[in-house]
């Protein structure tokens, strides 16, 4: 073994910028979640620099829930994740799974429709007319419908699926299993990993779903989380408000900011094996 | 490859059956898998080749009433994009969203290939697993979420830094309404937003690598940055460019909700791509034919170039398709 100085050097280089990544990362958030927490008497007092809360107030959450749109978007947010990722990996899985099958007759022709998607789009305003030809201006589906199928997605998926050994299928076919039963009871158990992954980035899309519901909703009791939270960021900033128990804007907007995050940031950890080895078993190659 | 399998199910073929005949025997076998894309196609059909046959608007002088059909064509058929084109609009779009475009290349595609290598180059496993949840987390986050965080942070009236550069005796900074720092604050947030997902990939080609080749670098007596320089560089290269390549097909996507959610009418000028002006030229000023003109303008280039970069890609042995 090789252990010289200059490996040291080297080192201790190392561990300082993946400890400075680290940090960079994570202080922001951290830092949000303290000004939300914080009475703001308080965060005056330190100046703003507040990283840690000493003193916690919940506040900030309890007027939102009170006064905002919050609550209700939350509500629509939650459905539209629910709904629209298990119908985004439903047909999501039922084109992949077709297009594996490479006996297919016609593979090609659905394949070339898939990928030339990613290829060209009809661009924006085409695809509002057809949204609003469709009739879904101004309703939950607008946002789930437009966008239920992601090529790319298709494409991970089929690839995963290609991997899956044939001898399989082949012997629950002699044992007279139909094609659904066989997608059901066999591919999909098998494909679990990239089941997450592709719903976990279905699900980060409809959590964060912003561009859809400026283009296609105007009601604003439809108006998902992030369309809320930001009306409420572009509120003026009164950073100077002195009335002791009156909420000021700064606190309520990383109020907000915290909640629209916060669920994301909880589950993905635990989900995160996951998806690094689903995206590296489907990356690129299709 | 595996052995054709639906069409090797015991269906017993006539002798004498026609070639048709085999073929509709062939497609029935499948009619399962037929069935499972029906919902998906028609899907495709829907939302995403109506829209493409809806392009034809940008040809006609497209009128609310009349509907897309109905319309009558403009005259000269290009007229909505000789418009464009005359308009000063055109060469500051085209530059702002080429120019941020190649920004975020620039500067966004080498810190996370130092990021792939450093974590390979830790010894420590909960330290480096620790450092890759947290790099990937912002990748999750909404630009609306990001916005708020920047609000926090560089606002000129309440955002901390500008509140440090008051009390050490500077003026404050306009970092999200001028013109001189919007493109910065873009390309940093869009940096610090993928710093560690786009480390992911450069990290599994460093897995891809052959470890004898460090072996016989340690027997050489290589010091550990002349493995990384000498072997794991090269060993990453090929991704590098693949993804360089792959990504110079989507220069047109200088990226939409970032820039919608950020911008103000304060750096219009600079931070303007041809999405965003699209978007409020169609939706929000009913401009429906220059709007698709331009979008349609856009996805044209957009497929040369993705078809080039993938053609240039399949040259390296790999590519999207």
């Amino acid at each position: 073994m090789v252990n010289t100085k200059q490996d040291k050097a080297f080192l201790t280089f190392t561990y300082a910028v993946l400890a400075a990544v680290g940090i960079v990362a994570v202080v922001p958030l951290l830092y949000v979640v303290s000004v939300s927490l914080t009475p703001f008497a308080e965060v005056l007092k330190h100046g703003g620099y507040v990283l840690i809360p000493r003193e916690f107030t919940f506040h900030a959450y309890r007027k939102l829930m009170e006064t905002s749109g919050i609550p209700r978007s939350l509500v629509i947010t939650v459905t539209i994740t629910l709904l629209g990722t298990a119908i985004n990996l439903i047909l999501t899985t039922l084109v992949a799974y077709p297009l594996s099958r490479r006996s297919l007759p016609g593979r090609n022709v659905f394949l070339i429709m898939v990928v030339f998607t990613l290829l060209f789009s009809g661009g924006i305003i085409p695809t509002y007319l057809v949204v609003k030809a469709t009739g879904l201006i101004d309703s939950l589906w607008a946002l789930i419908l437009p966008t239920a199928v992601s090529s790319f997605n298709v494409l991970l998926m089929k690839s995963f699926f290609e991997q899956l050994p044939e001898e399989l299928f082949e012997s629950a076919r002699i044992d007279g299993a139909k094609e659904f039963r066989i997608l059901l009871r066999l591919a999909v158990p098998l494909s679990l990993p990239v089941m997450i992954t592709v719903g976990l980035f279905y699900a980060v899309g409809h959590w964060n779903s912003f561009f859809a519901a400026i283009m296609y909703v105007t009601d604003r009791t439809l108006f998902p989380l992030q369309v809320v939270v930001r009306e409420i960021l572009m509120l003026s900033q009164q950073p100077l408000e002195n009335a002791e128990d009156q909420v000021p804007t700064v606190t309520m907007q990383m109020a907000a900011v915290v909640f629209a995050s916060f669920p994301i940031i909880a589950v993905y950890p635990f989900l995160q094996k996951h998806f690094t080895k689903g995206m590296l078993l489907g990356s690129i190659k299709g | 490859m595996p052995a054709k399998t639906a069409n090797s199910r015991s269906y017993a073929q006539p002798a004498a059956s026609s070639r048709l005949g085999k073929t509709r025997k062939a497609f029935w076998a499948h009619k399962e898998f037929y069935l499972m894309l029906l919902p998906g196609v028609i899907y495709y059909l829907v939302y995403k080749y109506l829209p493409m046959y809806g392009v034809i608007i940008a040809f006609k002088d497209y009128d609310m009433l009349e509907g897309i059909w109905s319309s009558p064509w403009a005259d000269p058929w290009y007229k909505y994009f000789q418009q464009f084109y005359e308009s000063p609009y055109f060469t500051q779009l085209l530059a702002n969203t080429f120019l941020i475009s190649v920004y975020k290349l620039l500067f966004g595609m080498v810190p996370p290939i130092l990021l792939a290598i450093l974590l390979n180059e830790c010894r420590t496993p909960w330290f480096r697993r620790l450092v890759q949840t947290l790099s990937y987390m912002p990748h999750f986050l909404s630009w609306v979420i990001i916005y708020g965080i920047l609000l926090m942070f560089l606002s000129q009236d309440s955002g901390i830094v500008n509140r440090w550069l008051v009390e050490s005796g500077s003026s404050t900074i306009p970092f999200l309404t001028s013109t001189e720092w919007f493109r910065s604050v873009l390309v940093g947030s869009e940096i610090w937003q993928n710093l560690g997902w786009g480390a992911i990939i450069y990290l599994a080609a460093i897995a891809g690598i052959d470890p004898t080749l460090y072996e016989a670098g340690r027997v050489d007596g290589a010091s550990r940055l002349r493995m990384v320089w000498h072997i794991t560089l090269p060993g990453i290269r090929h991704v590098i460019i693949l993804l360089l390549i792959l990504r110079l097909g989507h220069m047109l996507d200088a990226g939409f909700e970032q820039i919608y959610v950020l911008y103000n009418v304060h750096v219009y000028s600079v931070a303007d791509i041809l999405d965003t002006w699209v978007f409020r030229t169609g939706l929000e000023q009913w401009n429906y034919s220059l709007a698709s003109a331009v979008g349609l303008f856009k996805s044209g280039i957009g497929l040369i170039l993705v078809y080039l970069s993938n053609t240039l890609a399949k040259r390296w042995g790999e590519s999207i398709w």
